[in-house]
């Protein structure tokens, strides 16, 4: 176990720069995400991690020690990779034992060891197999064998789950959080699946072009997105983002919600930090999560974070516990999360609350979060 | 099992039944053009001359004797040494065993290091070995006879060994890279965590895959090796004659009355290994040149 500092590190393979001045720290037995979409660099920084590409320029350091330049093999770590790279050649018990071997493990050592994980993993009946004859899901729990059996001070998985079924996927990811649980070590994890961030991190590094976009918490990074890019990348289905313009109502600064038909409604702004005259007229972006959209209730009349504004339903999605509901808002496509009771019909009109207790601003020229 | 019925179907109309006695027809004529020669040969090189000078070529042979085959192996004359082609035989056994494997061994080395190892400059160091398969016999024999004289090796076994080793290598690299590049580089990166090195992941983790490309690159070699000529003539002489060599010189003999069963006898003699090794690998030869799709 230990934890994980990666200081302004670099990658670049020929000109093109891959990786651009990343920084990241977690402690120990924390679980971190990198997520991001394909070609961003995920991997790329793993394998710095892993000390399988060399470091163009920064510091990467496993606990106390500085690893930048030291070889795989001495870094304790184990990886497990995405088309899970068993060796095709031995049967489970030697693909668990090949690193152990050539460590130069007492024997009798290395088959306590194998017999732990298999138990842990649940693949004492395959452990004479060869990878070609086991499932998908046999193969990823081998090669997370493979991994666990060393101990290791952390642990590196490349999208691990993606080769899997949906709902193996789902059931892999709670044994992969029970197994950090259990074993508590620090894990460096990629995927590009957003749920899996959400659900498995303790911290999401959000990359885009080989740089970090927002580096926090799985709550923080859902309730505060730094930019368009991060709010739209996480959560599902994403958040809405309405185009709007800043005026002057009454002495306070509001911005304009125009639905279909002329509804309208007026809401207030706060907490942004220049001044009031700088902002008049200025164009934002309005970024809302359809779960902040639910059907109007006269309870929530004395709620002053909520605005009543009457839509018209376009589409309707049930998904089972809510139905998303389509509009369009300052011509805006927008998607709101409706108890299946309260939906009404494509074509209809409903009343729906904005709660903007949690809404966000964004700039529209530089992306980023101005509230 | 429903375009398993539909196909059944189909060949049952008229014109696919009269399409497979077609192509049945064109198989058999082509199997038959290529068995004659063949045919032959094993019927006269087992004739007795008698038998030979009276019926014709492709008659059935009316006394069966295998006179002709030992005379080959043991008595037949080559230029003035008359002791058949058995040392001759011997000696292509002795270029060809250490040249194909000295040079599949080197090539599965080389190819590893192309796909799994690259360095810098490594693409183009591989293009320039690739133009080796494309270098015509003749432009190397008068460079090569220099060097082998520089190096003292000039008209010996091991000098035919080390043209045939150096020849070879371009095939058998480009072989084995092309097989190791379809191993996926995570084996290697998953082998590097686990903390194995360069030579214990090429004999851990590459070399018990590689038995396809081996026997690719073992029968190719093997033809190659065995059936050369223009190198045997030229590098060559006398004793250290390879079979092919010998079997000219056999044919070539122009003392005394011209014995054809013995000559079919030598020849037959002389083919046997490749086709032999054809009988037992050629499976895995297909299998082999098709390698690049299959996964561990
Ligand atoms: N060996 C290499 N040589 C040159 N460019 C490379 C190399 N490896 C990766 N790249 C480039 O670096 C960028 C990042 O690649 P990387 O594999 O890290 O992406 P990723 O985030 O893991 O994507 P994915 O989700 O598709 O796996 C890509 O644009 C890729 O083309
Ligand atoms: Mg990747």
């Amino acid at each position: 176990m230990a934890s994980l500092d990666i200081e302004n590190v670099k990658k670049q393979f020929g000109n093109v720069e891959v990786l651009r001045s990343i920084s990241i720290n977690i402690a120990h037995g924390e679980f971190l995400v990198l997520v991001g979409p394909s070609g961003c660099g995920k991997s790329t920084l793993l394998n710095l991690i892993a000390g399988l590409e060399t470091i163009s320029s920064g510091i990467i350091k496993i606990g106390e020690q500085n690893v930048t330049h030291i070889a795989p093999k001495d870094r304790d770590i184990a990886m497990v990779f995405q088309s899970y790279a068993l060796y095709p050649s031995m049967n489970v018990r030697k693909n668990i034992s090949f690193g152990l071997e050539t460590r130069k493990i007492p024997k009798p050592e290395i088959e306590k060891q194998v017999a732990k994980v298999a138990s842990m993993l649940q693949i004492e009946d395959l452990l004479d197999r060869r990878p070609a004859q086991l499932s998908g899901g046999q193969r990823q729990r081998v090669a997370m064998g493979r991994a666990l059996a060393r101990d290791p001070a952390i642990f590196l998985f490349d999208e691990p789950l993606s080769n899997l079924d949906a709902k193996l996927r789902v059931e892999m990811r709670t044994e992969i959080k029970l197994l950090h649980q259990k074993v508590g070590t620090t894990i460096v994890y990629v995927t590009h699946d957003q749920i899996e961030a959400m659900t498995l991190a303790d911290r999401i590094a959000i990359m885009k072009d080989g740089v970090i976009e927002q580096f926090g918490t799985p709550k923080n990074i859902y309730e505060s997105p730094a930019s368009i890019f991060v709010a739209g990348f996480i959560g599902s289905p994403s958040m809405n983002f309405i185009p709007c313009e800043i005026t002057e109502h009454d002495g306070n600064l509001k911005i304009l919600l125009v639905a279909q038909g002329d509804e309208k409604c007026l809401v207030p702004v706060k907490g942004l930090s220049s001044s009031p005259e700088k902002l008049k007229g200025q164009k934002v972006i309005l970024g809302i999560r359809p779960e902040q959209i639910s059907a109007f209730n006269l309870s929530e009349k004395k709620n002053n974070n909520v605005f009543k504004l009457k839509c018209q339903v376009r589409l309707t999605e049930p998904t089972g516990p809510d139905t998303l509901v389509f509009t369009q808002i300052n011509n805006q496509k927008t998607t709101c999360r409706i108890h299946p009771d309260k939906a009404a019909l494509p074509g209809e009109s409903m009343e729906m609350g904005f709660d903007i207790s949690k809404a966000v601003l964004f700039d529209p020229k530089t992306q980023k979060r101005i509230y | 099992m429903n375009s398993e019925y539909f196909s059944n179907d189909y060949q049952k109309t008229p014109f696919m039944l009269f399409f497979r006695v077609a192509v049945y027809a064109v198989l058999i004529i082509a199997a038959i053009y290529f068995l004659i020669p063949l045919v032959i040969m094993i019927f006269t090189s087992v004739k007795t001359m008698n038998d030979i000078r009276t019926g014709n070529l492709i008659s059935f042979p009316r006394q069966f004797s295998l006179e002709a085959w030992k005379s080959a192996w043991d008595t037949a004359c080559i230029g003035v040494t008359c002791n058949g082609i058995k040392g001759y035989f011997w000696n292509s056994v002795k270029i060809t065993v250490p040249a194909v494997s000295i040079s599949t061994i080197i090539g599965a080395a080389n190819g590893y290091v192309f796909s799994k190892w690259k360095f810098y400059g490594s693409e183009v160091f591989f293009s320039i070995l690739l133009l080796g398969c494309f270098i015509p016999f003749q432009i190397i024999l008068l460079p090569m006879a220099k060097m082998l004289g520089m190096a003292g090796l000039a008209q010996t076994l091991p000098g035919l060994v080390l043209v045939h080793i150096v020849y070879g290598l371009a095939f058998t690299t480009l072989f084995f890279r092309n097989f190791y590049v379809t191993i996926p580089q995570e084996l290697v990166k998953a082998a590097r965590i686990d903390g194995a090195g360069f030579f214990r992941i090429f004999f851990k983790i590459m070399l018990p895959v590689s038995i396809p490309i081996f026997v690719v690159s073992i029968i190719w070699q093997t033809t190659q090796i065995w059936n050369d000529f223009l190198f045997g003539v030229v590098f060559s002489s006398g004793d250290t004659q390879p079979i092919t060599v010998a079997l000219n010189n056999l044919v070539n003999t122009s003392t005394g009355v011209k014995k054809y069963n013995v000559d079919m006898a030598a020849a037959i003699i002389a083919a046997l290994p490749t086709m032999a090794v054809y009988i037992v690998a050629g499976k895995y030869f297909l299998r082999g040149l098709t390698a690049g799709s299959v996964k561990g």
